[in-house]
């Protein structure tokens, strides 16, 4: 297996192989086309392709060869009898897919989609068959979810429990952290703890509004979920029922992504920009920060980024980190590409010319 | 029988030559182009069946009034083209 890295753009599906200094990306497909969402599932070899076609909706791709032939499948959709929202909206289309995980090792050919608008769909047929999870959509708090970055509401984190595929937590950008222990049969509301400075007083702690840009677990402790949260930087030891805000990142606490160790749960990774009103790195310093005692302290790592004249932004699944604890691959929307070595201790430039970067991903074993 | 003409750039994605099929109004022309061509559908038309944001039809010379319902006549010699729209990009 050469190439170990896959490259979701703007314009493109690539792959790379970050062992080759030398190597250049290469495209396996949709060049020209906006890809939301890459997955290579480790349980078969099938690779996933979701696009967001600027005027032809969405669409899904499957590869069984590793992009040298592609397959279009019929994308998560509602039916034409769903409802809308209550009061007579209209009546919903998924925008477009933008995160697809794989379900458990025990739970073959089961896929999640999470899109927008918020809605969370399955597939037990790799894809060939989506249905929406009605008992997330139909949560009543679901009128008072609300768009962030886009205009409706969206899932971008589907996190499965390692050790039991039927447990999910699902965040929602602005829908709150969702929990389920039995397949999306049923769902309770975590995020008790989350504050959102963009509401009025007295709905700042109201966890159905929260905006977790990105959620991450330890895969061998999945009970410390890791959040970066539209206003900061936030940590849970129950599984997201509760959090606690950790505000000791410099330079900033603002960012979209996060990845934490999958051995170290005290361990995570953010990509720190000014704020949200100011996408860019802190004086133009392009830095990843780090901490290794669950936030009591950061480290700014910096070795190999630009410094004073970056205004990369990295997007929530646009950082991934490998199985063992070691590499992390970031991609960033001004389309550059790097590799961290050593925990992110030095950083090298793979790609300075990719197209805007959604999302990056190791291929596994 | 009306012909309906798609846009090269739909090409690009998936085959759909012109093609001539039965029908009075848009939804109905539309209707059978899908079950000819299943695929093509996502393409055209949003999970209810609403003409796509950036996808515009005309017939003949005149854009669809009726984006949601698409209940914009069609009669037996007229040409249904389905273009992508400037927006969207």
């Amino acid at each position: 297996m050469a190439e170990d890295l896959l490259i979701a753009t703007r314009k493109g599906l690539f792959a790379l192989d970050t062992n080759d200094i030398e190597g250049a990306p290469r495209c396996l497909g949709f060049l020209g086309d906006p890809v939301s969402s890459v997955l290579y599932d480790r349980r078969d070899g099938s690779l996933y392709a979701a696009l967001n076609l600027g005027h032809f909706g969405h669409k899904l791709h499957r590869s069984d060869d590793f992009g040298a032939s592609w397959q279009e499948l019929a994308p998560p959709a509602f039916a034409a009898t769903d409802s809308g929202e209550s009061g007579g909206d209209k009546a919903p289309s998924v925008t477009f897919v933008w995160t697809l995980v794989a379900g458990g090792s025990d739970q073959p050919g089961r896929l999640w989609a999470g899109t927008l608008p918020g809605a969370l769909f399955r597939s037990d047929d790799r894809g060939e068959s989506w249905h929406l999870i009605e008992s997330l959509w139909n949560q009543p708090s679901r009128k008072d979810w609300f768009g962030g970055g886009y205009d409706d509401p969206g899932i971008h984190s589907i996190v499965v429990d390692p050790r039991d595929g039927r447990k999910l937590t699902v965040g929602i950008s602005c829908g709150g952290v969702w929990l389920s222990e039995d397949d999306g049969e049923s769902w309770q509301l975590g995020g008790k703890g989350l504050a959102a400075d963009y509401m009025p007083p007295d709905r700042i702690d109201d966890p159905s509004i929260q905006d977790p840009h990105r959620l991450a677990i330890c895969a061998a402790d999945p009970s410390r979920v890791w959040c970066q949260h539209h206003c900061g930087i936030f940590r849970s030891d129950d599984g997201g029922r509760s959090f606690v805000a950790i505000d000791r990142a410099a330079p900033s606490g603002f960012g979209f992504a996060v990845v934490v160790h999958p051995a170290e749960a005290e361990t995570a990774w953010f990509v720190p920009a000014v704020k949200d009103e100011c996408r860019v790195p802190v004086d133009g310093r392009f830095v990843v920060t780090r901490t290794r005692d669950g936030g009591a302290s950061f480290e700014a790592l910096s070795q190999g980024l630009p410094q004073g004249t970056a205004y990369d932004l990295v997007y929530r699944h646009a950082l991934d980190i490998d199985g063992r604890g070691e590499r992390l691959a970031m991609g960033s929307t001004t389309g550059a590409l790097w590799l961290g070595q050593n925990g992110g201790e030095t950083w090298s430039l793979l790609s300075a010319h990719l197209p805007p970067i959604n999302q990056v991903a190791f291929r596994g074993t | 029988m009306p012909r309906v003409t798609f846009t090269a750039n739909l090409q690009r994605h998936l085959d759909c030559p012109s093609l001539d099929v039965e029908g009075g109004r848009v939804v109905e022309v539309l209707a059978a182009v899908f079950a000819q061509r299943p695929m093509l559908r996502s393409y055209i038309v949003d999970d209810q069946g609403r003409l796509r944001r950036h996808v515009n039809v005309f017939v003949n010379n005149v854009m669809i009034s009726d984006r949601d319902g698409l209940g914009d006549l069609v009669g037996p010699e007229d040409e249904v083209f389905v273009f992508q729209a400037l927006s969207g990009g």
